[in-house]
């Protein structure tokens, strides 16, 4: 048994004590998301049953229900959820297309200050939003996008991590590809759209995956910088929600409204899961 | 409504012609002035710069101001940072420690246990590390709110809550705790929380960095003379991951900082109870938006960064050090 000792394709029985460390981690880390399954679908009775049964005996799709017919400031609570879908497909969208854009550029291009920008950028890294939410706030108002739905996406666009790990993967995108392409008499617009977007397709699928998660859960820009109710977002909705009813009954819309905010992040990780990988092993940072 | 999703197709609009038609006028124009470098970069870096590096900008500017949000702001040198380090009480007493201990258990821990759940899951068959790596990553997707709602199911004060009546059962406790509420608990059951939802990007990054580590390396190493696997750990597989360690550092880092408000959503109350929950993140809340002292809010945002900064600087020197 020499070397080869990591990313075995055979299942033998040596590997069993490495199942016995992860089993308690998996344990933990699964409880309380299959808890919130199982809380969603309880019927009142159940929720108040003592003791708490962990798994639900006759699931109902009555919380579900309830927290649709719910209506909150007024509004439907569909109407949130639509908020949230406009606001997240615009913010995927346009993180996506800028920072490839962007990392093709930084990636393949050589001009002036581009070293510069991509250590800023990296410094940027370290950029935690909430830590200037009042200098963001400052920005917000100044430009005029204060209480429209423009305040719940252009913050959110520019992700640093993003373009730092699609313009990694560009990186490795060999040089003589685009310059066979450049002989052949093609421009940026072609080079973008027919050679670094296919290629990079697993550093995409990642952004995207990054900034739906930071958009879908986002709180603060509503929280910040919108007050207009008719423009919030399901997240915001569900935090107030959830910030005024901490009992039982409410548990049950609580989990109800948790899992609507989980299984997409789920589901789209799901699939993209192996384009993240592969985007990750160049995650390098020097 | 309607109006609005108009408008910002509107807005889109040129930008998905210019890509639709790839060969238009306008992008014929483009390239002959060898103007896209600059059209390309342009979308990302304005909003970059507009969101990310102006609110630093001006917070690193407000931090050196009495600034209330009605009157021009006014210099007054380092007042402010002498003020949180002086006078302001709750800071050194319980935001700073609560910050730091916060951090130093979340950060390092969590690290530490993202490396070695990667690890171990390196170890084992592709389908099995998939579905298991699934299953650690997934915490991390419920950020924000669903956190706060989560746990604060499963630490319900009263006896229907799942650990009030898993201890009930056992005779560990008389009558249900107020977890959330009671100061004792609050801070231990915070790092609890992050650390459930820390392995995330950083995590992800080391486990593809381990599985991507050359074979040979470890075959030549054995020839060598290498004995066991935790020489192989240390000789081979950290030194070749190494950038993804530190990528994933930072990270790690940069989560556990922002992770400070996670106090205030479990237990429903700013300021958590007696303070015991409260973060250097609360505490710029509570000057800048309940006390208008945005002043001396900014100057806590720069101490919070220069921590963030400092604390990765750190970092990037250790993994350094032995190349």
């Amino acid at each position: 048994m020499t070397g080869i000792n990591f990313n075995p394709q055979n299942f033998h029985k040596s590997q069993l004590k490495f199942y016995i460390f992860l089993l308690p981690f998996a344990i933990f880390m699964a409880m309380p998301i299959v808890y919130i399954f199982s809380t969603a679908f309880k019927p009142i009775y159940e929720l108040f049953a003592f003791p708490p049964r962990f798994f639900v005996q006759q699931p109902t799709l009555k919380n579900f229900k309830d927290l649709f017919v719910f209506v909150g400031y007024g509004l439907p609570v569909m109407k949130f959820v639509i908020n949230s879908l406009i606001v997240t497909a615009l913010v995927v969208f346009s993180s996506v297309l800028f920072s490839s854009m962007a990392g093709y550029i930084l990636s393949k291009k050589n001009f002036k200050g581009r070293k510069l920008l991509f250590e800023i950028n990296k410094l940027a890294l370290m950029f935690v939003p909430i830590a200037v939410m009042i200098p963001r706030f400052l920005v917000v108002t100044k430009i005029g996008i204060v209480d429209t739905m423009f305040a719940h996406v252009l913050p959110m666009i520019a992700i640093p991590v993003g373009l730092f790990l699609v313009k990694q993967f560009i990186d490795q995108i060999p040089n003589e590809l685009i310059e066979a392409a450049k002989v052949d008499g093609a421009g940026d617009f072609y080079i973008y759209t027919k050679i670094i977007v296919p290629l990079s397709m697993p550093a995409i699928a990642t952004i995207a995956i990054l900034s739906f998660q930071a958009t879908w859960n986002n709180v603060e820009t509503s929280t910040l910088f919108v007050n207009d109710e008719i423009k919030q977002t399901f997240a915001f909705y569900m935090a107030t929600l959830t910030n005024i009813s901490n009992s039982v009954a409410a548990a049950g819309i609580g989990a109800a409204a948790t899992l609507i905010m989980f299984l997409p992040n789920l589901i789209i990780f799901m699939i993209m899961q192996s384009r993240v990988m592969s985007t990750m092993s160049h995650s390098g940072l020097k | 409504m309607k109006a609005l999703m108009l408008k910002m197709v509107q807005f889109m609009k040129p930008a998905l012609n210019l890509f639709n038609k790839g060969e238009t006028k306008v992008v014929e124009f483009l390239e002959r002035k060898n103007r896209t470098t600059a059209l390309f970069l342009a979308p990302y870096i304005i909003l970059f710069f507009t969101f990310i590096v102006v609110p630093v900008v001006v917070a690193f500017a407000l931090s050196f101001t009495y600034f209330n949000g009605i009157q021009a702001p006014r210099f007054n040198g380092i007042d402010n940072y002498l003020f949180i380090l002086t006078e302001d009480e709750i800071f050194m007493k319980t935001i700073l420690p609560n910050t730091l201990l916060f951090s130093f258990i979340v950060g390092p821990g969590g690290y530490v246990l993202s490396f070695m759940l990667a690890w171990v899951l390196s170890q084992i068959t592709p389908k099995m590390r998939t579905f298991l790596a699934l299953i650690i990553y997934s915490p991390s997707m419920t950020a924000g709110v669903a956190i706060a709602v989560v746990w604060r199911i499963m630490f319900s004060g009263d006896e229907q809550g799942l650990t009030n009546s898993f201890l009930l059962r056992l005779s560990l406790i008389n009558e249900p705790l107020q977890f959330l509420q009671n100061p004792d608990y609050l801070m231990p059951i915070m790092i609890l929380v992050s650390i459930w939802s820390s392995m995330g990007v950083g995590f992800l990054a080391i486990l593809a960095g381990l599985l991507n580590v050359n074979k040979d390396l470890y075959e030549a190493a054995y020839m060598d003379g290498m004995r066991n696997r935790l020489q192989e750990i240390f000789y081979i597989t950290i030194p070749s991951i190494k950038k993804q360690m530190l990528f994933s550092a930072v990270m790690s880092i940069v989560g556990t900082f922002s992770a400070g408000a996670i106090g205030v959503a479990l237990s429903g109350a700013n300021p958590t109870p007696q303070n015991s929950g409260q973060m250097i993140i609360n505490h710029i809340e509570d000057y800048g938006i309940l006390r208008s002292e945005m002043g001396v809010a900014a100057a806590l945002s720069v101490m919070l960064l220069l921590l963030i900064l400092g604390f990765s600087k750190f970092f990037q020197k250790i993994l350094k050090e032995d190349d």
